[in-house]
């Protein structure tokens, strides 16, 4: 840092806020301004993220940075918009008003982004202004006078270029004048009498700003050809659906066949520190938890991290790009058929990795009654976790025979069961809005932006954030899941001469026993119940129970090729297809119901998702376990 | 300052439109068709929410406006240009709220004409 002039005395400790319109580059600044010195946390009572940066000015003030969710009023319209107004305003808990605002607004797009610039104006708090992606506009022929707008709106106004380090130094800088100032706060009653924009006063800003552009602008930018030629293909009716088609398809193989091998390694390395562990530690109980309750549990949950990241790095990369807004535009109609918001379709598509993200990701959605239906149909959606489960009931089952055109049979049923899961979803959106949810339609109105090439600091930032997501939750509620699941099905201890597994005389083995009668009619076995006992906590669980139930030992590679050996001479076809019905619906995934009792921030709806699930799942395996005995299946 | 208030001359700007048979709601108008908006009307109460959130999405009177794409089923929704920088998309229910007239700009206009003529609607 340059200089000592400052004491540790007069160095201020200061919090300045980030808004700005949704992709006006806002999080490109944020990472550029702070590195990696951030901090994501979640809000008390809701859970949009609370995401904060350190940095230090020129000077040598110490800013916390706070990157508020993209809002283009201070009129909010979904949760993560309420926050930004109230920290704004200082009515967040926890969160003093902000020393200092800083609006970020795209430079080729100030005619829709300063009227947000406007209403923060009307709080009277110290506020910057910057022109984000200066450099774009200026290549497309803009010129702004930048002295004619900060005199016009009586604050400072200065140009980013949020990819490049040294584009943000001007914006340090007039940090630092605003901070070395004395506080001149003069208007922290107008942030307490604020009050939502009326027509007529978004009707106002607009004419101001067209005032102030008037006098600003010098000459305008030509407008962007590039996104227009593109959109007409990736808009184009029948081209569009196409191409969106074309991309899934790429993304869930990429999901599988990349994914393979750090999968391999991730496997590997667990059941090699597993056989360590065996070898070195004292038979104990201890030992028995460790080996085979957290161990074995955390490796079984750990494996989907590189599927989950590699999801993620699609969408973030098509996010990133622009293209995430046209997906939402072409399934829009489609989803609005069933009562569903376009905008629903990014979280429903993390839901394919895992259902946690899914839900979380729903924040963006504004409307209440549409955020929640989209939060309760995402477990419908195959997350990663049923795979181990289909993958083993297919391989015991199902031939490998190729069936019209060299597809084969086994992948077919795959497919099959996702897009059972997906229609089971589109109908119990549609139910629930007709039923539960019913509720006037809300508006789609979204900001298509224009395409970029994917800034890969940010993407890789986003990655890291969803990887520390999915670890601290597998450090949290799962670890501790996986305790109470061992010590279930670990005690009492089998007795002397017991015939059985020792599972079946624990109390998970007696909860399945007593499960038995209500699964009978739906073709399970004992085995069955008990090895759902554990997989209610997460599905993939459930292999490694039935690898204890049939009393198989070895490693986990060994275990299921064992079992597929086992189920397919023990259980009929109507059993197995039941099951695999089973799993389409049920809802076994504590984390899946913590994600949507925070989210929703109730039980009620976490105990409603649960039941109405439970319902379907029962039904759909009964209905496939009869009319498979009618088949000759049994 | 004139007699008339910014209401009034509105109104007369609309109904002489209409006379014209030149205005249509935003709903209606077909891809590549351009025009300006006139009034984006929040009438009835349950519209006041609308009318903002396309205030705030910067479809305002006087601002012009070019339909680019439709959806591929029953052409919904639309994607609409404002001001040649930002494009939105909104459904064909919302954008019926707003009513499009001819553009004054004889540059811009031209190529409107043209493309609504070309159009078979």
């Amino acid at each position: 840092m340059t200089t000592g002039v400052l004491t540790a005395e007069n160095a201020r400790r200061v919090q300045i806020a980030l808004v700005g319109p949704p992709n006006c580059g806002k999080t490109t600044l944020f990472n550029t301004l702070t590195g990696g010195r951030q901090k994501t946390a979640n809000y008390p009572g809701v859970t949009v993220e609370r995401k904060s940066g350190r940095l230090r000015t020129p000077v040598g003030h110490t800013v916390e940075l706070l990157d508020l969710p993209g809002s283009y009023s201070l009129r909010a319209r979904s949760p993560d918009e309420a926050i930004t107004r109230d920290v704004v305003l200082g009515r967040q808990a926890q969160e003093g008003l902000p020393d200092a605002v800083v609006c970020v607004t795209d430079a080729t797009n100030l005619g829709q982004h300063l009227r947000l610039l406007l209403e923060l104006r009307q709080l009277g708090r110290p506020l910057i202004l910057a022109l984000n992606m200066m450099d774009i506009a200026e290549k497309r022929g803009c010129q702004i006078s930048i002295e004619t707008l900060s005199r016009q709106l009586g604050i400072p106004v200065v140009t980013t270029v949020a990819m490049r380090k040294n584009g943000v130094q001007d914006l340090l800088g007039e940090i630092d004048a605003l901070l070395n100032q004395t506080p001149a706060i003069t208007g922290t009653a107008t942030t307490e009498d604020w009050q939502e924009p009326s027509a007529d006063v978004i009707r106002a800003y607009h004419q101001e700003v067209e005032r102030l552009l008037r006098e600003a602008v010098i000459q305008e930018a030509a407008p962007e050809r590039l996104t227009r030629q593109l959109d007409r293909v990736v808009l184009h009716p029948v081209v569009g659906p196409l191409i969106l088609l074309g991309i899934l398809f790429l993304m869930f193989q990429a999901v599988f066949s990349w994914a393979e091998a750090p999968m391999d390694w991730i496997d590997a390395g667990m059941v090699s520190v597993q056989q360590w562990l065996a070898e070195h530690m004292e038979d104990s109980l201890l030992k028995s938890l460790v080996v085979d309750g957290i161990i074995a549990g955390i490796g079984g949950v750990v494996i989907f991290l590189p599927q989950i990241l590699i999801l993620f790095l699609f969408i973030l990369l098509l996010e990133d790009f622009g293209y995430m807004t046209r997906a939402a535009f072409l399934m829009d109609r489609l989803m609005s058929g069933v009562g569903l918001n376009g905008r629903a379709f990014i979280p429903l598509l993390s839901s394919f990795a895992c259902a946690v993200p899914g839900i979380m990701a729903t924040r963006a959605i504004s409307h209440p009654l549409d955020r929640l239906t989209t939060i309760l149909i995402a477990p419908l959606m195959t997350c990663s976790a049923r795979l181990p489960v289909y993958v083993l009931l297919i391989a015991a089952f199902i031939p490998n025979t190729t069936v019209w055109g060299g597809i084969g049979l086994q992948g077919l049923v795959m497919f099959g069961l996702y897009a059972v899961g997906i229609v089971g979803a589109l109908i119990a959106a549609g139910v629930l809005r007709l039923t539960l949810l019913r509720g006037g339609r809300q508006p789609l109105l979204m900001e298509l932006p224009s395409y970029k090439w994917p800034n890969p600091a940010n993407v890789l930032l986003g990655l890291l954030d969803r990887a520390r997501i999915f670890l601290r939750r597998i450090g949290t509620v799962i670890l501790s899941v996986l305790v109470v699941l061992w010590f279930l099905s670990t005690f009492p201890a089998p007795p002397a001469g017991a015939t059985e597994p020792a599972i079946y005389y624990s109390f998970a083995g007696m909860i399945g026993r007593g499960l038995e009668p209500l699964l009978a009619p739906i073709g399970f076995n004992w085995q069955i119940a008990i090895a759902l006992v554990p997989g209610l906590a997460a599905r993939e669980v459930a292999v490694a129970a039935l690898g204890t139930v049939y009393a198989l030992s070895g490693d986990e590679g060994a275990v299921s090729e064992a079992l597929t050996a086992t189920l397919a001479h023990d259980w009929t076809l109507a059993t197995a297809l039941a099951l695999l019905a089973w799993y389409v619906f049920a809802p076994q995934c504590l984390a899946t119901l913590a994600a949507a009792r925070r989210e929703t921030n109730s039980w009620r709806w976490p105990a409603f998702m649960f039941i109405y699930l439970m319902a379907l799942a029962y039904v759909a395996a009964f209905v496939t376990y009869r009319v498979a005995l009618a088949l000759g299946g049994g | 300052m004139n007699a008339y208030t910014d209401l009034e001359r509105r109104a007369f700007a609309l109904g002489q439109a209409v006379g014209l048979g030149f205005i249509q709601p935003l709903s209606l108008m077909r891809p590549g068709s351009v025009g300006c908006i006139l009034t984006v009307s929040g009438s009835s109460v349950s519209d006041r929410d609308v009318e903002r959130g396309l205030l705030e999405m910067g479809f305002v009177e006087g601002a012009c406006v070019e339909v680019l794409h439709h959806g591929f089923w029953r052409r919904d929704p639309l994607a609409v240009r404002i001001n040649q920088t930002m494009t939105v998309a909104l459904r064909r229910c919302e954008a019926s709220a707003v009513l499009v007239g001819p553009l004054l700009d004889p540059a811009v206009g031209a190529t409107s004409v043209s493309n609504q003529e070309r159009d078979p609607s």
